[in-house]
């Protein structure tokens, strides 16, 4: 999924004339050929992600489009305030690329999780939040934030992730994807975590019960008209993500749901990191079950709600 | 002092008598270093904000901006009737310099240590578009403590951007006492030179080094350039030069608002 997106705004840089990449420490050859066919729209400029953020401002400001990639954790919270100041407050287009959303970076530890990225990014105005579920349609998205006219944190996963998406659905930033319709149930999911539900309802199929997937690629701005036309119908709606409880996709979820259509939002349950930090290394998919944020685990939290209902 | 001097001096005062409150002393200190930028220095064009070869401000020491609202108005990018409004809940003129709403002001600062890092974006965009604008970013001396400053400046030795200059308005206070206690900059010039960047130093207040000083710029072809202004906070009163209960001022007295209309 990185290098699809790194090379997406290499080939796109070739036809806007704006796009300029803004690493700050990255492995040796990060896009090298882009660095090597307009050096002039390549820059690696060090540990410094403070200034990088308004490095891209000043240069937004001045008509390019700088897309910035570090490591999640280093790329939001490190540079918060540049980020709600420099880029939001001036709604620049800059899009963040932040390496490892999750805990894809589990063996390194808590300093390098990104659990609460979504929450922080998601407080500030005019921010966009987008975690594609696999390459394809990280392929897909490039090229639909060249124009947006914000600021736009793209959030990785691993790599190497289990191609769900599929074509014919399209993409639109803010528009939700119904990868699977609804009857009884409905996952509401976000990056890499639709792959789990995607699963958790074939299984609950099996068994009779049907339940849909709404891949919410973009958690902000969030798709309001989706989740009114869907929740009401179901009788249970489980939210999936790999990001804290707090704060991110499941409670942009329920704060709608009580704005917008609170008679549901008791049918809402939430699947996510608890309010601790990270105490073992391992992999993200061990740290994913010492959380018990499974497929059985989704599939119960399912069941449990539907007979509740 | 001078007519001109006191004049945007007088600006200022005006300002303040409206809600008898805001950061005094930083707006005094600069106000020389404004004068000589927009009356010698930067081009631009106060009935084409925008225009595309401008050279480009930040007042990164957002909390000056008093002296900022000063130069633009007496330039004509607004009125004075408009900026007699400062901080009524629709007035686009806060306490802080706001993009979107000020004519003239090219960055919203306010939060320190944004402006640099901002302008090496501006002066690499020009290297870039091979346009010959220059960027000129105004700090603090207490800002200064925020790393950003210097990661910066790391960056825009790195890139050489001659057509970049920051000036640092010496004032040797903050807001809790003297920069020297507080968090010595010292040997502030030897840092700047250290880091990278052309040097000089001048009489924050004394027009014709100022003049004589920006005319110099860059100071050297590749390099970016550092200019700073011993300067003295509150500078024109007594009262207020070097009194720290000046850096941000409320419940201004008529007494004290009388005495600075009485020397202007």
């Amino acid at each position: 999924m990185r290098n699809t997106c790194l090379n997406e705004v290499h080939r796109l840089a070739k036809q806007n004339k704006n796009i300029l990449f803004i690493g700050s420490d990255l492995g040796a050859g990060t896009l090298a050929s882009m660095k090597e066919e307009m050096p002039d729209r390549f820059f690696m400029e060090g540990i410094s992600e403070q200034h990088i953020i308004g490095m891209s401002a000043g240069l937004a400001m001045e008509g390019f489009i700088p897309y910035v990639n570090s490591i999640a954790p280093f790329l939001t919270r490190r540079c918060y305030e540049q980020v709600l100041v420099d880029l939001c407050l001036h709604d620049l287009p800059v899009r963040l690329i932040g390496n490892g959303g999750g805990v894809v970076y589990a063996p390194l530890g808590p300093t390098h999780l990104a659990v609460e990225d979504i929450a922080i990014l998601r407080a500030i105005p005019n921010m966009t939040i987008v975690a594609p579920c696999d390459a394809e349609e990280m392929l897909r998205l490039m090229p639909k934030t060249v124009d947006w006219p914000h600021p736009i944190y793209i959030r990785l996963a691993k790599g190497g992730d289990k191609v769900v998406s599929q074509s014919d659905l399209g993409f639109e930033i803010g528009k939700a994807i119904l990868i699977r319709p609804p009857k009884d149930g409905l996952f509401v999911t976000t990056g890499v975590m639709t792959q789990k539900a995607l699963e958790a309802s074939e299984q609950l199929s099996k068994v009779g019960i049907e339940c849909g997937v709404l891949h919410m690629h973009t958690v902000k701005p969030l798709d309001h008209a989706a989740l009114e036309d869907l929740i009401p119908g179901v009788k249970a709606v489980v939210t999936v993500e790999e990001h804290f409880r707090i704060g991110g996709l499941g409670s942009a979820v329920l704060e709608l749901c009580s704005d917008l259509i609170p008679e549901h939002t008791s049918k809402i349950t939430r699947i996510g990191i608890p309010d601790r930090f990270a105490d073992k290394y391992g992999t993200q998919e061990s740290l994913l079950q010492h959380w018990d944020i499974t497929i059985d685990s989704i599939k119960n939290a399912m069941l449990q709600k539907l007979k509740v209902s | 002092m001078d007519q001109r001097s006191k004049k945007l001096r007088k600006t200022v005062v005006d300002i303040i008598a409206v809600e008898r409150r805001g950061h005094f002393g930083p707006a005094m200190s600069s106000i020389e270093i404004l004068r000589v930028l927009f009356d010698n220095f930067l081009q631009f064009r106060p009935s084409e904000p925008e225009w595309d070869d401008r050279d480009r401000f930040i007042l990164s020491k957002g909390h000056g901006c008093l002296s900022l609202y000063s130069i633009l108005e007496d330039k004509g990018f607004f009125s004075k009737e408009e900026l007699l409004t400062f901080c009524k809940p629709d007035s686009p003129f806060g306490g802080h310099p706001d993009r979107g709403k000020v004519l003239g002001v090219e960055a919203s600062t306010g939060a320190l240590g944004h402006g640099l890092p901002i302008g090496v974006g501006m002066a690499l965009a020009a290297t870039i578009k091979q346009k010959s604008y220059r960027v000129v970013v105004l700090t603090g001396d207490g800002e200064l403590n925020e790393g950003s400053v210097w990661e910066a400046a790391l960056s825009a030795a790195k890139h050489k951007l001659s057509n970049l200059t920051v000036m640092i308005d010496y004032n040797k206070f903050q807001s809790y006492g003297q920069t020297s206690e507080v968090l010595d900059l010292e040997p502030l010039a030897d840092k700047w030179r250290s880091f990278g960047f052309a040097v000089e130093e001048v009489d924050g207040h004394n027009v014709k080094e100022l003049e004589e000083l920006t005319a110099r710029l860059p100071l050297d072809q590749n390099k970016p350039s550092a200019i700073i202004c011993h300067t003295i906070k509150g500078k024109g009163f007594d009262f207020t030069e070097a009194k720290i209960e000046w850096h941000h001022k409320s419940k201004i007295s008529d007494e004290e608002l009388n005495a600075m209309y009485e020397y202007l």
